[in-house]
């Protein structure tokens, strides 16, 4: 249980004292405490700073993140989550090195157009719309994932191939499924973290999620 | 041939994120529930979907490098040893 998490399972890494009482380990120089802290969100960390930067750099920026965040604690009000105020370290720092690195990939603040400029599945699944019986209807529709897709998608091979499209989504989008599904956040954590409406947070949700489901179902169509 | 008031599968498609996260107004709602009724596919879609976002939160998590580690034990330790900043 204890390497499961994300929306189904969130609380099983969180301490049952919340951050009152890592705040208080911290501050003692629990260094159990510590590293505890680090190994919850540490990964998750360099998931989203690899988003922008290369791996050798956002791996700089999460361990000096932790170091602000050691010498920022006294001043730490809790007036957010301590998680919360952690990854916004992380973020402006991030935005800082790849402002630096003159890298362009967009953050998810300017990646939130209309969800209708970008279909879920190419055109040709469906009848067109002047289909005279079944306008917009599938035409191509899904085949199904075989008898236990559940078994399946815990497979070495599947979790490489859903690493491989999210990998593969355009930056916005790969913060917002990382943080909301598999990482679990609330929808209003994530939107605060990255500076978007809640509309947005769910618009590129929602294309994030439709092409990793399309890229299982195309490797499926493959194995099978 | 569809009523107007049936969605598509394509509305379907392009809705199921606000469906399942339960941001979508109550009479979109009874829709897409209605449309599921009748149409195999998008409960396929929809499964698909829920199979997908459960995989995504049962990702192993990846693990903190030694020397990571160490260099932030060592972080830790010497931020002990100062005098709160101000």
């Amino acid at each position: 249980m204890a390497e499961q998490r994300g929306r189904y399972d969130s609380a099983a890494v969180e301490p049952p004292g919340g951050d009152a009482e890592i705040l208080g380990q911290l501050r003692a120089g629990d260094e159990a405490g510590f590293l505890s802290l680090v190994e919850r969100h540490g990964p998750a960390m360099l998931r989203l700073a690899s988003v922008h930067l290369s791996r050798a750099v956002a791996e700089e920026a999460v361990q000096d993140t932790w170091v602000a965040v050691l010498q920022g604690l006294n001043r730490f009000e809790q007036r957010s989550s301590l998680k919360t105020w952690i990854f916004s370290i992380l973020m402006n720092r991030v935005r800082t090195q790849a402002q630096r690195e003159g890298r362009t990939r967009p953050f998810s603040s300017f990646d939130t157009g209309a969800a209708g400029e970008e279909p879920a599945l190419p055109d040709e699944r469906f009848f067109p719309a002047d289909h005279p019986e079944w306008p917009h209807h599938w035409a191509a529709p899904p085949k199904d994932w075989g008898a236990s897709p559940e078994d399946r998608l815990l497979s070495e091979e599947v979790r490489a191939e859903i690493h491989r499209a999210i990998d593969g989504l355009p930056a916005g989008q790969r913060e917002v499924i990382t943080l909301s599904d598999v990482e679990g956040w609330t929808a209003d954590e994530v939107s605060g973290l990255l500076g978007i409406t809640a509309v947005n947070q769910r618009v590129l949700l929602h294309r994030a999620r439709s092409k990793v489901r399309h890229a299982l179902e195309r490797y499926f169509e493959e194995v099978d | 041939m569809p009523s107007p008031d049936e969605i598509t599968c394509r509305d379907l498609v392009e809705t199921v994120t606000e469906y399942l996260e339960g941001t979508l107004p109550a009479a979109d709602r009874v829709r897409f529930d209605a449309h599921l009724a009748e149409c195999p596919p998008c409960r396929e879609y929809v499964a698909q979907m829920r199979h997908t976002v459960a995989a995504l939160g049962r990702l192993p998590r990846d693990t903190i490098s030694e020397d990571a580690k160490r260099g932030l034990l060592d972080a830790f330790r010497n931020w002990k040893k100062r005098p709160p900043a101000g």
